[in-house]
């Protein structure tokens, strides 16, 4: 049962977007979209064991697009009676007629055939919405306790955001959408005071946020007994550890680290609206500019990178996306070289492309949606290839980094600056303990230049988040990203704490 | 529409928030109940490459119950929102399920009642039942005018200027309840004008940007006019080596790190050792002496032109807001005077059991030197060598024990000698904590509104100096223009 009633059921949903289609139509739209969502997030946190923050929430709404005489206007509004929502056509149009004054040219969305109705929905076992508050607390209270339980750790916070979202899609070109996903997030991490009083240091779990139900915390799909277990002696391994010599350093990066430097190095920088300036009041721009397309060298000969809308359990994986196009899989860097952008009908038609590669997404139904990113993933080696200890095997004064924390790059992705949640010295071939207050910096083209290998398939994992940020106004998206470990050279290291003047 | 004006009539087809306040209050049960409609109206328009490219009207409305059960050993909220048209009996049955089913709540407290009404510094409280104020694109019909005559411009023969930005105005209107009595109503206007000019090739560009309640104060000409000759004066370019730098910020620069910096003054964060703000040893670091020169850090609800809401309405606890507080009346707060650490964020429950008192968060932020005078423009004049930063990007939090911050500048740095700017240099990835920044300033200008350029998203009322840095770390060169 839908939280606080349920005013948008299957049938309503049809009546709504009928009429507003209708409407859209009659007023002489070339193309209309509409989205009636529901989106249920439930988000929890636990300090020390306590419920600190509880909170559940269903955003409903309906969104309407329309391509009007070559302008676009958006309306959207919260109401569900047919009248309010038949407004929203006259709205949107009138949008787009204010907006005509300042749009010289005509906007063209790139083409896309209908796909009749399709029904889809992420695979999950539980959904989370159905999932008792108490119960929630019960397996986020018992993770505490086994940590409060070690000696050592001070404090621990727990959480876990959930969302079930249900988008309702249909336009013109005669597509018909009902799609459901499911998607969790739950995070643990244990705090200890450094023994000389001075600061603090933290472990956080690496178990990503991924695309499935409840049955996540159960242990189907990861190891949290193992995770947990393993926790307060990492943490008091990292307070015991000497603090990094800043100096240049190879470098072996595990997976729950490379994901981010992915999707900010490579997943932002190969957004085509980025590339042709469409973001440059905010989001910023991109290095990977279309002239060179087919001629940047992105990185090493070893550097093969995908989009999809497509991958189980992968964040960004839809059917159809919020343009009615269907997902699929593109290349984005082949054998190290930029030969792909990711793409949604307004960006496509406005570079004379022949479509869209399926990456339109808004978060909310009251928001337009916009080109996001894909399931951005770098691909492992061929065969069996190397595993992280083979990776570690090859270097001899290096640092092998587990985890992300801390991120930032510029805004034309050339300068990034990332932190983790653990780094291991490596010596001669072999971890050697841990170093703490580490940051690697690098150039973008540079980093995954020096990329010297990749792992195999038994390295290759799933990360991502839940809030890539993007457009105005702020939309947050969720997306994966896969990757094997990599071992990249002579990568720039600094000291955090000596940044910091101390 | 007329921003800040109510219309008669919700065409919505909504019904009233008011009465929904009071049919959730009558249906709930329990040891109380707190109910708040936040109904939002919004318009915006936003454009790139000398085009508008998208826009939106919507109408948002939020209903949350907050239904409070006695449980074993004392008291738990359960909470429950929902979009739109809501079915009222079924939201109040789920949160009073939820309540029932939870331990006793830490940040329990009395509700608030009407003796402890907001003070009579913040803006006048109108008539509970007044309906939403509204917007539409009409308040944005000068600036898509504007827009229009700049493109025209850029597109001139001999221009090479390329325009992006954005352009936003939303009211909000907060209808609180609660089953002791109190009715609040506070409506929040809120609005955004960022323009970015790049020259063709993208090797330049300059930003500015503004906050504003009703775009009466804001124009495309006008930040246009603060822009054009910045974008003219960086064509001399400086390719400058990271290092330390003395830097003078700009008020926007100022309001990103001081955001950073209240942001971080959660008093139990603090308590437990895992902020800045935390005394080593344990305990907080109140009353510490954080900069020479005797910065004022305050937020007010009534702060001339910047007004924001003078209750707390809140739908989640958090480490320093609570449920319990919602309806709890906001007057001065001051973070840091004559220079010192002077309070931290607690909701009332801790604040009691640190022996302080409750302080919410407020939705302005006002940095002020007492005395100081002159804008960024008299700082640089001062300047014999350094650097003048446009503004801050991508600021991230990188070791929070010392609030070390990372993040670029963006969209001009200027290098300035014997008081001239005299070209541009690259931009820069910085390492700093705000911290540092307001211990080590040597001088700051006159405060008045300034839009952070990223946390102004979130924090949109600031009031901000110009900032001296002496020895401002530029961790790296970037690339980016």
């Amino acid at each position: 049962m839908p939280r606080g009633g349920d005013a948008l059921d299957e049938t309503r949903q049809a009546d709504l977007r009928d009429v507003v289609l209708g409407a859209a139509a009659s007023l002489g739209c070339a193309q209309a979209e509409v989205r009636v969502e529901r989106i249920r997030s439930q988000g929890l946190r636990l300090r020390d064991g306590r419920v600190e923050t509880a909170a559940d929430d269903t955003e409903v709404g309906v969104g309407l697009r329309v391509l009007h005489e070559g302008s676009l206007g958006f309306a959207a509004t919260v109401a569900s009676d047919p009248d309010a929502v038949a407004a929203l056509a006259g709205q949107a149009v009138l949008a787009a007629r204010a907006c005509a004054v300042a749009t010289p040219g005509r906007v063209e969305l790139a083409p896309e055939p209908g796909h009749g109705e399709v029904n889809w929905e992420s695979p999950f076992d539980i959904d989370p919405a159905s999932v008792p508050l108490a119960d929630k607390v019960a397996t986020l209270g018992e993770w505490s306790r086994r940590l409060q339980a070690s000696p050592g750790v001070r404090h621990v916070i727990a959480s876990v955001l959930a969302v079930t979202e249900e988008k309702h899609y249909a336009d013109l070109n005669g597509t018909v959408a009902n799609q459901r996903r499911v998607r969790v997030h739950p995070v643990v991490e244990a705090m200890a005071i450094r023994p000389d009083g001075d600061g603090f240091e933290t472990m956080r779990t690496l178990a990503p946020p991924v695309g499935r139900g409840w049955e996540y915390l159960n242990g189907n799909g990861w190891d949290w007994d193992g995770e947990l277990a393993e926790m307060p002696e990492l943490l008091a391994a990292k307070l015991r550890a000497p603090s990094v010599e800043p100096g240049r350093y190879d470098l072996v990066v595990d997976p729950t680290n490379l994901w981010l430097t992915i999707h900010e190095s490579i997943g932002h920088a190969t957004e085509l609206d980025r590339a042709m300036g469409y973001e440059a009041a905010y989001a910023g721009t991109s290095f990977a500019t279309p002239d060179r397309l087919g001629n940047l060298r992105y990185g090493s000969p070893a550097m093969n990178v995908t989009g999809d809308r497509t991958t189980p359990h992968g964040l960004a994986t839809v059917a159809i996306d919020d343009e009615g196009v269907a997902a699929q899989t593109f290349d984005l860097v082949r054998d190290g070289v930029l030969v792909g952008y990711q793409l949604d009908r307004a960006i496509a038609g406005a570079s004379g492309l022949s479509g869209s590669n399926g990456c339109a997404f808004a978060d909310s139904p009251l928001h337009v949606p916009i080109q996001r990113m894909a399931n951005v993933s770098l691909r492992p080696a061929a065969g069996e290839g190397p595993t992280t200890e083979d990776l570690i095997g090859g270097v001899e004064r290096g640092i092998y980094v587990v985890g992300d924390k801390s991120w930032s790059i510029d805004m034309q992705r050339y300068n990034f600056q990332f932190t983790g949640q653990r780094f291991f010295a490596i010596v001669d071939g072999r971890l050697a303990g841990q170093l703490r207050d580490v940051a690697y910096q690098a150039v973008t083209t540079e980093f995954w230049g020096s990329m010297e290998a990749v792992g195999g398939r038994s390295t290759y994992r799933l990360g991502g988040a839940f809030n890539c940020g993007k457009g105005q106004p702020g939309q947050v998206a969720p997306v994966s990203h896969g990757c094997p470990s990599v071992l990249v050279r002579d990568v720039r290291v600094l000291n955090a704490r000596a940044e910091g003047g101390r | 529409m007329t921003p800040g004006g109510a219309r008669t009539r919700d065409p919505s087809g909504l019904p009233p928030a008011p009465e929904v306040v009071e049919r959730a209050l009558a249906a709930a049960g329990g040891e109380g109940c707190v109910v708040i409609v936040e109904d939002t109206s919004e318009a915006e328009v936003r454009f790139a490459n000398n085009t508008v490219t998208t826009n939106g009207i919507r109408r948002d409305r939020r209903v949350t119950v907050i239904n409070f059960q006695a449980v074993e050993g004392g008291v738990a909220p359960g909470m429950a929102r929902r979009g739109g048209a809501v079915d009222i009996d079924a939201l109040v049955r789920d949160a009073a399920g939820d309540a029932a089913a939870s331990r006793p709540a830490d940040d329990a407290a009395a509700l608030v009642g009407p003796e402890d009404r907001p003070p009579a510094a913040g803006p006048t409280l109108p008539d509970f039942a007044t309906p939403p104020d509204a917007t539409d694109l009409s308040v944005l019909g000068d600036v898509l005018a504007g827009l229009g005559h700049a493109f025209r411009r850029a597109r001139r023969p001999g221009s090479d200027r390329v325009l992006a930005g954005f352009a936003e105005h939303g009211v909000s209107t907060v209808y609180l309840g609660t089953s002791t009595g109190l009715r609040l109503r506070h409506a929040q206007p809120t609005g955004s004008l960022h323009l970015v000019a790049r020259s063709a090739d993208g090797s330049r560009s300059a930003w500015a940007g503004s906050g504003t309640a009703d775009f009466a104060d804001v124009s495309v000409g006008g930040l246009e006019d603060r822009i054009v000759p910045r974008l003219e004066r960086a064509r001399r370019r400086i390719e400058l080596p990271a290092g330390r730098y003395e830097v003078v910020l700009p008020s926007e620069a100022t309001a990103d790190l001081m955001v950073g910096l209240v942001d971080a003054m959660g008093g139990q964060d603090a308590e437990d050792g895992r902020t800045v703000f935390s005394r080593s040893g344990g305990g907080t670091r109140v009353g510490d002496l954080l900069s020479a020169l005797p910065f004022e850090l305050r937020s007010d609800p009534g702060e001339p032109g910047l007004a924001c809401s003078p209750f707390v309405a809140t739908g989640v606890s958090g480490a320093d807001v609570s449920v319990f507080d919602n309806g709890l009346g906001i007057g001065h707060t001051g973070w840091i005077e004559h220079g010192r650490l002077a309070r931290l964020r607690y909701h009332r429950a801790g604040a009691n059991r640190s022996g302080t008192t409750a302080t919410p968060p407020v939705d302005n932020l006002v940095l002020e030197l007492p005395g100081a005078t002159g804008s960024v423009d008299d700082l640089v004049a001062r300047t014999e060598r350094g650097l003048l930063v446009t503004c801050l990007w991508y600021i991230r939090e990188v070791d929070p024990s010392t609030l070390l911050l990372t993040g670029l500048t963006r969209d001009g740095v200027y290098v300035v000698e014997d008081g001239e700017i005299v070209g541009s240099a690259n931009n820069f990835r910085f390492n700093e904590s705000p911290v540092g920044v307001l211990g080590r300033a040597t001088e700051a200008g006159a405060s008045g509104r300034a839009l952070g350029r990223e946390f102004g998203e979130w924090l949109n009322r600031t009031s901000m100096p110009a900032l001296r840095v002496p020895d401002f770390n530029m961790s790296s060169v970037s690339q980016a223009s």
